[in-house]
């Protein structure tokens, strides 16, 4: 049996969400990366899960608040259901503030840490959330790949995409991590970016993806308020690629991946 | 799904180091299970599956930067049964930059910051200065560890849906390979033992504080255990030995359900298995045995029971080898595929251990002993936290 030997993938965007400083949704962060609107950074507006039954709602941190509004939007502007995607979730750090409360705990005379505060320290906190928010039982994959987290992403969900012929919900998302672990992993805000990803062209496609990987100069982001969260936050790697979505142009754009490769999408706008 | 080759693969656990010293105890049906005495842990009342001297194997001067028990085990199971030669085969057959490495993990090397957290600075609260979050805690630390440990260019990457996690790499390496992305992936898990776990599940009231006993109907939870299981996947080459072991199948789903608690009737893990099937394409009749996720903890066996039971009813022999080596939690995924690939190569049926008196609620055969009924294809669960489940389908070539 022949096999193909490129890396090449494809796939289309019907949706796209995102949240972070100065980044309150796709809507209206579509002028501030075309440069047509200045951009303004000031602490990000979560919104609250209201998707989640109430007990789940006051349980979930920020990091997961995150990943479930972009999930969230992108799905709603594909006009999609969730319980038809595969969905993947990338962060590199997930639930800082979780993982600091357990760590303080077991460095204690008393060790004992409460049941919520477990079952949240799953790296998969995000992925289980959006389960119960969304009532979707397709799979759900969970990945870190530190920095290059977002490239990861990108890479199993357009796989996803043309083996299975799936329709596929990438969230990649970060929360910042408090002191002492901080110092030791600086993320500057929190951020999330989703993309509803199909096999096929629908009426709601935005743009045609073709992924595949190279050694070549990263693509940056010209306004240095967006250069900077991108250059720091693991999820925000991925703000080049929304720029050229929202200049609606064709082209390429180089993303950061795992040295010394880097991925590089080829956008065909459709409309 | 396009069958996967196996071609070369290992498992490090509590019974010891190398497929030589698993396969030892599952035919003599010996556990590896002992009182915890892990670090500093005296208050705990439980067993532990504590892998043998994993402090001899320090890493390599060059990667010292990750030291880790995780890394330190990780870099254990790379030097049994010859893998790392198999791994530099591949690289000469394939290329750095199309050998994939897809690890799976649930807590990676969070033990060394439980322990910074007590060496805090006591004026300024810092970690110490030796403290390195990326190459250690970070989840993805062991991929990049295995990374740079063989020199690799291509795509890395760690799953961590929990306990599921070393069962769903070997799906997403299935789809690279079948995509063209890869032509060979290093899958597989390590999961070490650290304090995030043991208390977690201690507060979640789920640990036994005898050697674990799953499906008993006096079962009382789980033994947490550590593992470091490597397989080494490509595709079929032209002629394969009758006894190469093949992937034939994968099945992923989402329970939807609780973060912690699975759907009481296993309709998360009933789907999971149909898949698998389906994506084999096979049926129900064709599977001989089952190695179960069976963690024995009350609810998660009474779910997974109803959902075997469903689909498969009395036609296959059931296990879950949990007993022996305790729940590696993301580690276990892979050691169970490989005690899966070991039954089918070996022509046995590990029986679990510690399993005295059967549920009479979970009408299913559960094997308490070996059997020598040789197995042709056998399905391994693994269902995780906030309901991730994956069940692969594995066979023999021949």
């Amino acid at each position: 049996m022949a096999y193909p030997t490129t890396t090449m993938l494809n796939g289309w965007i019907d949706g796209i969400g995102v949240l972070g400083p100065g980044l309150d949704n796709w809507a209206e962060a579509q002028a501030t990366l075309t440069g047509a609107a200045d951009y303004e950074p000031r602490p990000i507006m979560v919104p609250p899960p209201v998707a989640l039954p109430p007990p789940e709602r006051r349980r979930v941190g920020l990091a997961v608040k995150v990943a479930l509004a972009v999930a969230q939007e992108a799905i709603a502007a594909a006009r999609l259901d969730a319980k038809h995607l595969v969905a993947i979730f990338s962060s590199s750090g997930a639930d800082g503030d979780n993982c600091d409360a357990i760590c303080r705990v077991l460095a204690s005379e008393d060790r004992h840490i409460s049941p919520t505060r477990f079952h949240n320290s799953v790296h998969n906190a995000s992925a289980g959330y959006w389960g119960i928010a969304s009532g979707a039982m397709t799979p759900a994959t969970v990945l870190c790949a530190y920095d290059g987290s977002f490239g990861a992403g990108l890479l199993e969900a357009l796989t996803q995409v043309a083996v299975d012929g799936v329709g596929t919900l990438l969230v990649t998302y970060e929360a910042p991590h408090p002191e002492p672990l901080h110092a030791k992993r600086p993320l500057p805000a929190a951020f999330g970016l989703a993309l509803a990803l199909m096999p096929q062209k629908g009426p709601n496609s935005l743009a045609r993806l073709q992924i595949n990987w190279v050694e070549a100069p990263l693509d940056r982001v010209a306004n240095p308020g967006l250069e900077a969260l991108r250059r720091q936050i693991p999820a925000a790697r991925g703000l080049p690629l929304l720029q050229a979505l929202a200049r609606g142009r064709a082209g390429r754009v180089i993303l950061e991946y795992l040295e010394p490769l880097r991925l590089a999408v080829d956008i065909q706008p459709c409309r | 799904m396009t069958p996967v080759h196996l071609s070369h693969f290992t498992v490090s656990s509590c019974l010891g180091h190398g497929l030589d010293a698993i396969l030892t105890a599952l035919r003599q049906q010996r556990g590896g299970l002992a009182p915890c005495r892990f670090e500093t842990v005296r208050d705990l009342d439980t067993h532990v599956g504590e892998v043998p001297k994993v402090d001899d194997f320090p890493l390599p001067a060059s990667l010292a930067e990750y030291e880790c028990r995780n890394n330190r085990l990780a870099f254990l199971g790379l030097q049994q049964d010859g893998f790392s030669s198999a791994v530099e085969a591949a690289i000469a057959r394939y290329g750095r930059r199309r050998l994939g490495v897809l690890l799976g993990t649930s807590t990676a090397g969070i033990l060394q910051t439980e322990q910074a957290y007590r060496r805090r600075d006591p004026n300024t609260g810092a970690l110490p200065n030796d403290f390195n979050y990326r190459t250690t805690h970070n989840t993805y630390s062991v991929a990049d560890f295995v990374r740079r440990w063989y020199r690799l260019e291509g795509p890395a990457v760690v799953v961590s849906t929990a306990c599921s996690s070393s069962a769903k790499v070997f799906a997403s390496a299935a789809r690279m390979l079948a995509a063209g992305v890869i032509d060979a992936a290093i899958v597989g898990g390590v999961d070490s033992l650290c304090l995030t776990t043991l208390y977690g599940f201690n507060s979640l009231e789920l640990l036994s504080a005898e050697p674990c006993r799953p499906f008993d109907v006096d079962r009382k939870g789980i033994s947490i255990g550590e593992a470091a299981a490597f397989v080494l996947l490509e595709r079929p080459g032209e002629s394969l030995d009758a006894n190469a072991v093949l992937l034939l199948g994968t099945g992923e789903s989402s329970d939807a359900y609780h973060m912690s608690a699975p759907h009481p009737e296993g309709l998360g893990a009933r789907m999971a298995m149909a898949a698998a099937l389906r994506s084999a394409g096979l049926q129900a009749a064709d599977i001989d045995y089952i190695n179960l996720h069976g963690t024995a903890t009350p609810s998660n066996d009474a779910a997974e029971g109803k959902a075997v039971a469903a689909l498969f009813g009395d036609r296959a022999s059931y296990s879950s080898t949990k007993g022996a080596t305790g729940h590696t939690l993301g580690a276990a995924g892979g050691l169970e595929a490989v005690i899966s690939a070991l039954a089918l190569q070996h022509a046995f049926l590990p029986g679990g251990i510690n399993t005295l008196h059967l549920d009479p609620a979970i009408p299913i055969q559960y094997l308490t002993a070996n059997s020598e009924l040789a197995p042709r294809r056998v399905m391994s669960n693994s269902f995780g936290f906030g309901g991730t489940n994956c069940s692969l389908v594995l066979g023999r070539a021949g």
